[in-house]
């Protein structure tokens, strides 16, 4: 499986071959992208910020379980760090599968799962200022207080 | 011996630190920690209700031990994707 939190550009075609397999009839690729605006305001670009070796960690464990629950072949997670700018890429997800059906079910989850409980942290920064943002989905915001 | 504290994000912004110290005591745990990393910085108390902790790259519960020389991450809501 390839896991990665890097600062460095992330490489579809190199996420892409990593989960190729002869058994494969389906490989779901999926990017996260910075959005130049949020909730009204316009963005100028996003910091991204993780506790590196357990966001890796804790990747590897949804990932894991991913691959058990949508009987998956390989998947590829990789989130960028640092400054990103209006259309990069900062997380970027590619799973390959026997059938259609779990590439699309098994992203879609991959990404919930991500949102809620690895440990990476965006700031916006905006023309006259900037905010660390509280993901809604965080385990944090959800489960307050346990 | 000590147990390091990490901070990230928000809360590394309100304490200005990334990384406490802290003096071990016997009988730890993640809440007794965090209560005197509260102690020594109260402008992070607002953060509490929503935190996470995380101890040696895994979480875990405010009742967990903290043994001597471990890492604690206090781990504001996080906002990856």
């Amino acid at each position: 499986m390839l896991i990665r939190v890097t600062g460095d550009p992330l490489d579809p075609a190199e996420a892409i071959a990593s989960v190729g397999s002869p058994e494969a009839g389906a490989i779901g690729v999926f990017l996260g992208v910075v959005r130049n605006n949020n909730q009204g305001r316009a963005v100028d670009h996003l910091v991204y910020e993780a506790y590196d070796a357990m966001a890796e960690r804790v990747m590897r464990e949804i990932a894991e379980e991913a691959r058990e629950r949508f009987e998956l072949i390989g998947c590829a997670v990789l989130h960028r760090t640092g400054r990103l700018e209006i259309g990069e890429t900062s997380l970027l997800i590619a799973i390959s599968s026997g059938h259609r059906a779990a590439s699309f079910e098994g992203g879609h989850w991959l990404v919930n799962e991500i949102k809620k409980r690895v440990p990476v942290w965006k700031k916006e920064v905006w023309e006259d200022g900037e905010e660390w943002i509280e993901g809604p989905e965080s385990l944090g915001k959800t489960r307050a207080g346990m | 011996m000590n147990v390091t504290v990490l901070l990230f994000a928000s809360l590394a912004d309100r304490a200005g630190t990334r990384r406490i110290e802290i003096g071990y005591e016997p009988g730890d745990t993640v809440r007794s920690v965090c209560e005197r990393v509260m102690e020594a910085h109260p402008a992070l108390l607002s953060f509490k209700p929503a935190l996470l902790y995380a101890l040696n790259e895994e979480y875990v519960r405010p009742g967990d031990p903290v043994p001597p020389g471990a890492t604690l991450a206090l781990i504001p809501p996080v906002s990856g994707g």
